[in-house]
């Protein structure tokens, strides 16, 4: 398997907050790979140091084997893309001009684009199946057709590696499922590696072919599904009791919520 | 396109207009006898003045818009407005000439802006929210030390000083109007070379980055160029409230908000808008005039509370 993106020994935060300690991580070509945790744990801020949103204290990326500090601004944005929770827009922008927008990365100032460019950019809405809202003012979109739209600028990009925020977390169940089998067609089809925060244990388990459990700013267990998602990685992080099951249709672990049982700390141990 | 050329058409009409009313009514045919000729170069610094003004303002106001993303932000948000009021003021106080009075209130204007981004700025980053709030203090700040000044001072220091406050364009000082729309013009273009960023900066400033912006610099160099703009256009003509406000509002409901487009049409937009202001207020009670920025003020209060209103209900 070839590696992608490597993290070596990372750690970042804010100002002098260090958020996210020494997490060393390898993501291959064609992974579709899910990080999961409490709230606070650092997942989006491992996320943000990934993307070039805020600088590491420590540590090295490397995307296709450069360390991404060296790489400029826009050299990255045409390797990886960003898929945010939700893309508030404050301005009337039409469908097409949103996913367009996903062409400046590889533009210069003030070039035209060119019919190679509108291609892409039209793929990229059939992908999506955007293309029917084209015309349509993204402030008047749905949730769900916003996040596709979203998803097809990100396209439009031309990425080999996709961030994704807890895109589904605003959605339906029927939605979240749309946009994760979207995100399974791409992975598959167009080799798109995906690395998504998710908080939905089993649309993780679903979808993800590796994941990794992140616990107070470091990895907890990282691995296939079934290693990852036991009940004793989950009650040790998460404090929660839970039972885990497989899902009778596809096999994966899924996991059963247990309510009202105070939560046990010394669960794995 | 149809709509650019439609606009240049009005425009061009509203600046025949502008050239034969007046509180002296020239006839079409006048227009190039030699006995008119004062009257006509007169008319026509006026109408050169507003066009400059308006162009500048729209852009400037378009250009806070999409980084404060809030459609109805304005060129006099960071306090250009009352650092240039406090310099001109200062100036007047120490009995400097009246040449120099431009000058110090573009270094006023220029000042307030520096105070209001370094006020805003936080880990070497600028905060929407805290660009608006600093831009209100230290307005209010400079505003209150002005009408300190004002009330200590002399009664026609008063009067030579209430024309800032409602802007003028008359421009009396040929080689200081070329100047300022030299660098109004070239401010301008400017911005137009950061159409693509604006466009990607109005979807939110992470978003930004993630299309490959380096958001700090980008904000910071648009900034200082508003800056530039609105400091020089306030040392010839003033404050001109709502054109950079109104404007390009109208114009994001008719050509959208892709600032390819949307720039050279408020530029046109802005022109009309301004020229058409100055003809009202040279015609409503001639011979006398009434300052520009009260008529802006009547035409634009009330089409931004509309847009103001028609927002909420989204």
């Amino acid at each position: 398997m070839e590696t992608l993106l490597k993290i070596s020994n990372l750690s970042g935060g804010y100002g002098k907050i260090t958020v996210i300690k020494d997490v060393s991580l390898k993501i291959n070509k064609g992974d579709f790979m899910g990080l999961i945790g409490p709230n606070g744990c650092g997942k989006t801020t491992l996320l943000r140091l990934l993307s070039k949103i805020i600088k590491a204290q420590n540590g090295v990326v490397n995307l296709e084997g450069k360390d991404i500090t060296k790489m400029g601004l826009k050299e990255f944005c045409k390797k990886a893309a960003f898929v945010q929770q939700d893309t508030l827009i404050n301005f009337p922008f039409t469908v097409f001009e949103i996913v367009q927008m996903g062409r400046i990365p590889h533009l210069k100032r003030l070039q035209q684009e060119t019919k190679k460019d509108l291609d892409i950019v039209n793929n990229a809405l059939e992908m999506t199946d955007t293309l029917s809202l084209k015309d349509k003012f993204v402030n008047e979109l749905s949730a769900g057709e916003r996040q596709r739209v979203i998803i097809a600028k990100a396209l439009a990009q031309e990425p080999s590696l996709l961030f994704l925020d807890e895109p589904t977390s605003h959605l339906d169940i029927g939605h979240q499922v749309q946009i994760l089998d979207l995100l399974s067609k791409l992975n598959k089809q167009n080799n798109l590696t995906i690395l998504i925060v998710i908080h939905d244990l089993n649309l993780a388990s679903e979808y993800c072919n590796r994941m990794a459990l992140f616990n107070e700013g470091g990895i907890f267990k990282e691995g296939l599904p079934k290693d990852v998602l036991t009940y004793q990685n989950i009650e040790a992080v998460y404090k929660t009791i839970v039972v885990v099951n497989d899902n009778p249709i596809s096999a994966k672990p899924h996991v059963i919520l247990v309510a009202g049982r105070p939560a046990c700390r010394q669960a794995g141990e | 396109m149809k709509k650019i050329l439609i606009l240049l058409i009005i425009l061009a009409a509203v600046i025949f207009l502008g050239m034969i009313t007046g509180s002296v009514k020239i006839p079409l045919n006048g227009l190039f006898l030699q006995e008119n000729r004062a009257i006509v170069s007169l008319r026509f610094l006026r109408i050169f003045t507003a066009v400059i003004s308006g162009a500048g303002l729209a852009v400037s106001g378009i250009v806070l818009q999409a980084i404060l993303r809030n459609s109805l932000a304005e060129p006099y948000l960071l306090g250009t407005s009352s650092g240039a009021g406090l310099g001109a003021a200062l100036s007047m106080m120490m009995g400097v000439s009246a040449a120099f009075l431009p000058v110090s209130a573009f270094c006023g204007a220029i000042l307030s802006i520096i105070l209001v981004y370094n006020l805003a700025k936080q880990n070497g980053k600028i905060a929407e929210q805290s660009l608006i709030l600093s831009g209100v203090i230290v307005s209010v700040a400079f505003s209150a030390i002005i009408v300190f000044l004002l009330s200590i001072s002399s009664k026609e220091m008063l009067h030579s000083f209430s024309w800032w406050l409602w802007g003028s364009l008359q421009a009396f000082d040929l080689k200081l109007l070329g100047g300022v729309s030299l660098i109004v013009s070239a401010g301008v273009i400017a911005i137009y070379l950061f159409s693509q960023d604006l466009n990607a900066i109005s979807l939110g400033e992470e978003e930004a980055i993630h299309l490959g912006i380096d958001i700090e610099t980008v904000k910071l160099i648009l900034i200082m160029i508003t800056a530039l703009i609105s400091a020089s256009l306030v040392c010839i003509c003033g404050i001109i409230g709502f054109v950079g406000l109104i404007v390009p509002h109208m114009m994001r409901l008719l050509v959208g908000p892709n600032h390819k487009v949307l720039i050279p049409t408020t530029i046109i937009a802005a022109a009309i808008f301004m020229v058409s202001c100055d003809i009202i207020s040279r015609s409503v009670f001639p011979p006398l005039e009434i300052p520009i920025g009260v008529i802006t003020a009547i035409i634009g209060a009330p089409i931004f509370i509309f847009l103001l209103k028609s927002k909420q209900r989204v």
